[in-house]
């Protein structure tokens, strides 16, 4: 399985033979794709084609039944080393230039935290009951619980934590700023409009510190003006921080105007891989859109007037 | 918050209409809670065996009980339905979002002056308690009272963490409090340790025992761990009970050390507090010290908690009763997360347990039923989650209220002498539940405090706030 990837050192994330039952039900066949180092990499598909599957994969929540997910970070020599990592038990390779992470050998807790991937959900997982500027600093555990000294220095209330926690607020203040809530920081999430929490919910994966994001279905409920200031923050996010973009969605405007890379999922399978004008013009793809069988493609678009 | 205050207002037309439409289904309920205790009753009351002059045993019918007993019953269920259900529901009407988040802020600025007057009461107590119930009376009022509910403070605080604020429901807190009393038992009489070096180590084996239970319940999640957790308590007070080489089974231990006053035994002898410090001897000297001991450990659980709850560990213990899946996508262990909330509950249960068989010098399974621990969860609920302040008040008119209910001779004066309230107090307790859950169905203090803020501190309203499924 070739795909057009142009530069294969640029990978921060490849997907190899990715397979996953579910029982009976194959929900992912024997799929491989690559997102690339600030890049916003979209993954589409029909309902039911099985990329929420995927995302579960690549962030631990699943463990697939087959197949390899690997992560670089740092240095791109480090895929170099893949094959010796994947042929020892060890989940991740971390060296001075560059690490690697095998996430499928991963837990959910650990791909977030040591290989850093951040993820959204399709239905919006705040803390709802927490404010705002808390949702921003629990998505800064590792960093406030290292400082904290494992809650021994935090509760002598030394300085070092105390130090610690500023930084924090302010890493908060300034999501809080891009996404244009800081009037709001003292607020319950739950109290948000549903764009706000949506938006807050980006906010909050990048508050971890990843290096790549995860987004399942961001403008999902979004009206027109919600997209586009949407498409906005992804783009700020991909040009102004270390963070690559892996982003599912059904609202093509968004996914045509901001990917850089689109991968094209049907019925657990990848029908077509690359750039969104690529894409658009698949013939695989504008069948597996309509439902039809590729040779009645023509037809079926006359017929509803594409 | 009166609850007086709220009725005598003007009630709104739209809720006279609302009564007038309820009539029918109210009667109905009525109808069915009537037959429902009918056939409840009726074997329980309505039948009675006794022995008659022959030594026969005989069955008697007592349908003129049986009668009162279901009227009773389908008159509370009419007042609920045509009182109390549309009060509170006209009241939940008129009250916007806006007057309930006033309210917490006037309730957050009471709590301001009420915490340092509560400290200063507490600090203050066993004064106020010689001042007016005398040497001999002081007693009584320091040790049932003062100790007594200190203790449940402590506990509430404690399960707090667990329930409270990491959204676990634990209903076998009891038994980290009877691994702490028999620690201290035990270690205290075979090998001799005192009471400072005991009481960390009954706490470290209270949090041992607790990631232990940890363990098999994390993959738990709301009523299963609450049974399974209840399950370990029983589990602990059934081997406290038949491991009788060790523990001395139903009998308990007894003659248990005393604690001294930094080495200074606590006697009528000449070396004891009394001779030393030139004092009369009086056992009030041990009550009071023992009041202190309480009220320090209670604040230090007090303070940690607070502390903790601001720091990224308790921020992580809320994030997981809100959400664990998300908790999971931001890097966080929750199966640890989880262990130390147990764990750190479990060790103020096992400070509060050693204190409590210090206190006593004697313990036996029969302290650590499910009872106890119902209590607890019911203070730490009735309270308000996760609010220390409501738990403190919960307690204090729980453990308060039952004991008070001993010294109340104006109910002897009403109902005859042979009247002893302490018997009613379960049903006392469940009125009183059933009250707050229609009153305030979150607790006395159900607003949530922020950890953290940036312009000014709000406080967040219950409908936000989860109440945690383990």
């Amino acid at each position: 399985m070739s795909s057009p990837i142009m530069s294969a050192s640029n990978d921060i994330l490849r997907v190899e033979h990715l397979t996953m039952r579910f029982g009976g039900l194959v929900a992912v066949h024997d799929l491989s794709f690559a997102a690339r180092h600030g890049e916003i990499t979209a993954l589409i598909g029909p309902n039911g084609a099985g990329k929420t599957t995927v995302f579960n994969c690549i962030t631990g929540f699943y463990k697939p039944t087959e197949g390899r997910i690997a992560l670089q970070s740092g240095a791109s020599s480090a895929w170099q080393r893949l094959e010796a990592l994947t042929a020892s038990p060890a989940q991740s390779d971390i060296a001075d230039d560059g690490a690697l992470f095998l996430l499928e050998r991963m837990a959910d807790h650990d791909v977030a935290k040591h290989a850093r991937v951040a993820r959204t959900f399709q239905n919006i997982r705040l803390f709802r009951g927490m404010t705002v500027l808390e949702n921003l600093l629990v998505a800064q555990h590792k960093t406030l619980m290292q400082a904290s000294g494992f809650s021994i220095f935090g509760i002598l209330g030394l300085p070092v934590f105390r130090k610690a926690q500023a930084e924090a607020i302010d890493r908060a203040v300034h999501w809080l700023e891009t996404i244009n809530l800081v009037d709001r920081a003292d607020d319950p999430a739950g109290d948000l409009p549903y764009g706000d929490q949506r938006r807050l919910e980006i906010a909050r994966a990048m508050c971890s510190g990843p290096v790549l994001l995860c987004l399942d279905e961001p403008a999902a409920g979004l009206n027109p003006r919600e997209s586009a200031e949407l498409s906005e923050l992804l783009l700020t996010i991909r040009d102004q921080h270390d963070t690559s973009v892996l982003l599912i969605e059904h609202d093509m405007s968004v996914v045509m105007q901001i990917s850089d890379h689109v991968v094209v999922l049907d019925y657990g399978e990848k029908i077509s891989d690359g750039t969104s004008e690529y894409v658009k013009n698949d013939p695989n793809v504008i069948a597996a859109y309509l439902g039809v069988e590729q040779d009645e493609v023509e037809t079926a678009a006359s017929e509803v007037g594409l | 918050m009166s609850v007086g205050a709220d009725t005598g207002d003007k009630i709104l037309p739209g809720a006279e209409t609302k009564r007038g439409v309820d009539v029918k289904r109210g009667l109905r309920n009525a109808l069915i809670t009537g037959l429902v205790t009918f056939g409840i009753l009726l074997p329980l009351i309505g039948f009675q065996t006794t022995v008659n002059i022959r030594n026969e045993l005989i069955l008697d019918t007592r349908p003129w009980l049986l009668a009162v007993m279901v009227a009773l019953v389908i008159a509370f269920s009419l007042i609920t339905s045509f009182v109390i259900a549309p009060w509170a529901q006209h009241r939940a009407a008129r009250k916007s979002e806006s007057t309930s988040l006033k309210a917490a802020a006037r309730r957050a600025a009471f709590a301001k002056y009420v915490v340092p007057f509560a400290l200063g009461f507490a600090f203050l107590f066993p004064v106020f308690s010689i001042q007016f119930a005398g040497w001999q009376g002081a007693v009584k009022w320091i040790d049932n009272f003062g100790i007594q509910i200190l203790i449940y403070i402590m506990l509430g605080w404690g399960l707090n963490i667990v329930v409270g604020l990491a959204g676990l429901l634990d209903l076998g807190y009891v038994a980290f409090y009877a691994v702490g009393a028999y620690s201290y038992a035990l270690l205290s009489q075979t090998f001799g340790f005192s009471f400072w070096l005991l009481l960390p180590l009954a706490g470290i084996l209270a949090a041992f025992w607790g990631i232990l239970l940890g363990f098999p319940v994390l993959r738990l999640r709301g009523d299963y761990l609450a049974i399974v957790t209840l399950a370990f308590g029983e589990i602990i007070r059934l081997v406290l009970i038949n491991w009788v080489d060790v523990t001395g089974g139903y009998a308990g231990i007894s003659s248990i050390p005393r604690p001294t006053f930094f080495g200074i035994p606590f006697t009528a002898n000449e070396d004891g507090f009394a001779a030393i410090f030139g004092l009369e001897f009086s056992p009030l000297y041990r009550t009071i010290f023992l009041y202190y001991v309480i009220l320090c450990l209670a604040l230090l659980t007090l303070f940690v908690t607070m502390r903790l709850r601001r720091l990224p560990i308790g921020r992580a213990w809320e994030a997981l009763r809100e959400d664990e899946i998300a908790c999971r996508a931001l890097g966080i262990n929750t199966t640890s997360t989880k262990l130390s909330a147990f764990a750190i509950g479990a060790m103020f249960a096992g400070f509060a347990g050693s204190f409590f068989a210090a206190r006593q010098g004697f313990i036996s399974p029969e302290s650590f039923t499910f009872v106890e621990s119902a209590m607890i969860v019911a203070i730490v609920v009735l309270g308000g989650m996760g609010s220390a302040l409501g738990v403190a008040i919960a307690a204090i008119f729980m453990i308060g209220g039952t004991e008070y209910l001993r010294e109340l001779d104006l109910l002897k004066a009403v109902f005859g002498s042979e009247f002893d309230p302490t018997q009613y107090r379960m049903l006392l307790f469940g009125g009183a539940m059933v009250l707050i859950m229609i009153w305030k169905p979150r607790g006395l203090i159900s607003t949530r405090e922020p950890t953290a803020f940036l312009h000014e501190r709000k406080m967040i309203a219950a409908k936000f706030v989860k109440e945690g499924r383990g």
